[in-house]
């Protein structure tokens, strides 16, 4: 096999590994401090990609209108978590699993239907920014810019959110949240404010990621629910809560998937959820989460 | 009165487990609530601090009522609560533990930092760094009382500090509780140690299924085998 079609593939699982780290970080973060199961990750991604595709139109196809653009669907995400959060979510702490599963599952069909309400059911695509419109040669052909502009991105996402966890009030807040609710709440936290702060910081990622996407794929129906299995494998492999794991468990799937399709072009996704097999038999709770 | 709780009733589900308690603690005062295990010492704490809300009675801060507030309000009102199973967080080093709830009080008193809880608590100076997980019980019980104080309390509420600590452990925590209450802070400590309670208190309490047995000044109490006896079995 050549090498440029392996240094390509490597390349496209990076870029395919930096969008997956941006939701499942997400995914992981509401997970870990809320203790909730958001089935509905995927369906605000793909609210993501259509707000993309229509706040483009509203500040024009420009360098400028990328990133007004990029910066309104984030936090129209961060908006639309919040409500969902404080409207929805914040009845069901607490409760049994099975209750979150049916809530986030129902918004999965209503995100859905609204989506189809809103944009139609025509496919909605973008381009890519002029200023990152360019291909950089790579040995043996060439490589899009945008695509390293999405591993850069990812890079600086991850980087942003430990530095936020690890050096900042807000993270040990949110980490103290995480360890034990009660406590940090006789201690004087508002937990109530905190808890929606957090969903919104995962949907918010959600949009950065969404909007990041949108050049590379195309805004469709459906593309919800494909999302979002991945990103559980995502969060399973990693280990639930874990941002680490989350940023490794993004890598391994993204490039087990482009490698997998030079292997076996049919069946790519099976490498996944062989990975998914193992790393649940050897470690249930995932490569970086911890048992219990 | 710093804290005045009057006949609150509190239920787990339908097991009604505090029937009728009241107890009041005046400023700069250490009071004691004994009693055996199950007797309902957590559940009062845990009642005035509103994470198990009481189904009627009045529970009073500083004369405010407080019943029903949410736990972080209360907290806020200037009740400092010191879990009894320690729950420092794990993954946070002491001094983020510490940092993490601090919060400046009304401005009654010398404020708590970092290094006031250093200086009453010297081990906690040199784990600054440490991760809570890693620390020993009598550290951990050091660092929930001292992350206590950050948040500038008006009154600790300490539920069992000495349980599950080696004797030598105790004495220092005794010794470091009686250089707070010298400072002025008002504590209600629910003990099973008697000995360690009755040395730190002004005045005890008395738990026994839900209700108050006897109340009294630690002198007397200390007279009172008959109490102690029936009560506490000592």
């Amino acid at each position: 096999m050549e090498l440029s079609v392996l240094l390509n593939q490597f390349l496209s699982g990076l870029t395919r590994a930096g969008v997956l780290f941006m939701l499942a970080s997400g995914l992981t973060l509401i997970f870990g401090v809320a203790r909730v199961i958001n089935f509905a990750h995927g369906s605000l991604y793909m609210v993501a990609v259509y707000l993309s595709y229509s706040f483009l139109r509203l500040f024009g196809p420009g360098g400028m209108g990328f990133w007004l653009s990029l910066v309104a669907v984030a936090l129209s995400l961060a908006l639309i978590g919040g409500a969902i959060e404080a409207g929805l979510i914040r009845r069901i702490y607490g409760r049994e699993h099975l209750q979150q599963l049916l809530l986030t599952f129902a918004l999965i069909y209503i995100i859905g239907d609204a989506v189809k309400f809103v944009w139609g059911i025509t496919p909605k695509s973008v381009s890519r920014p002029p200023f990152l419109e360019a291909s950089i040669p790579v040995p043996g052909g060439s490589f899009p810019v945008y695509n390293l502009f999405v591993i850069g991105l990812a890079a600086l996402v991850g980087v942003g959110l430990w530095l936020m966890l690890a050096r900042t009030k807000l993270g040990w807040l949110i980490r103290a949240v995480a360890a034990d609710i009660e406590i940090t709440e006789a201690l004087g936290v508002n937990v109530p404010r905190l808890l929606t702060l957090v969903f919104m910081v995962g949907t918010l990622l959600v949009g950065v990621g969404g909007a990041a996407a949108a050049p590379l794929t195309v805004g469709a129906l459906g593309m919800d629910v494909e999302i979002v299995i991945l990103c559980f494998i995502v969060v399973i492999i990693g280990g639930a809560g874990s941002l680490l794991g989350a940023a490794v468990a993004a890598l391994l799937v993204g490039l087990l998937e482009a490698f997998g399709i030079l292997a076996l072009p049919q069946f790519a996704v099976v490498f996944i959820y062989a990975l998914m097999a193992v790393v649940m038999i050897v470690r249930p709770w995932g490569l970086f989460g911890t048992p219990g | 009165m710093v804290l005045e709780v009057s006949q609150i009733h509190t239920y787990y589900g339908s097991s009604h487990v505090l029937q009728g308690v009241s107890l009041s603690v005046a400023e700069g005062e250490v009071v004691c609530l004994l009693g055996r295990n199950g007797a309902g010492k957590t559940t009062t704490l845990r009642t005035i601090m509103g994470l198990a809300p009481p189904r009627s009675g009045s529970v009073k801060a500083r004369g405010r009522e407080i019943g029903g507030l949410p736990p972080h309000a209360i907290a806020r009102l200037g009740i400092g609560f010191v879990p009894e199973d320690r729950r420092v967080y794990p993954d946070l080093t002491v001094r983020e533990n510490l940092l993490v709830v601090h919060r400046r009080g009304d401005g009654a008193g010398r404020a708590w930092t970092v290094d006031r809880v250093y200086e009453l608590f010297p081990v906690l100076a040199r784990l600054d760094s440490h991760k809570g997980g890693y620390l020993s019980g009598g550290e951990q019980q050091m660092l929930t009382i001292g992350r206590t104080l950050m948040t500038n309390p008006r009154i600790l509420l300490l539920d069992e500090p000495a349980e599950g600590l080696s004797p030598l452990v105790v004495q220092a925590l005794a010794e470091q509780i009686m250089r707070l209450k010298r400072e002025g802070m008002t504590i209600l400590l629910s003990e099973q140690n008697l000995r360690f309670a009755t040395h730190l208190s002004d005045r005890a309490y008395v738990i026994e299924k839900g209700t108050i047995r006897y109340e009294g000044t630690v002198a007397e109490f200390e007279q009172n085998e008959a109490v102690r006896h029936r009560y506490l079995m000592v």
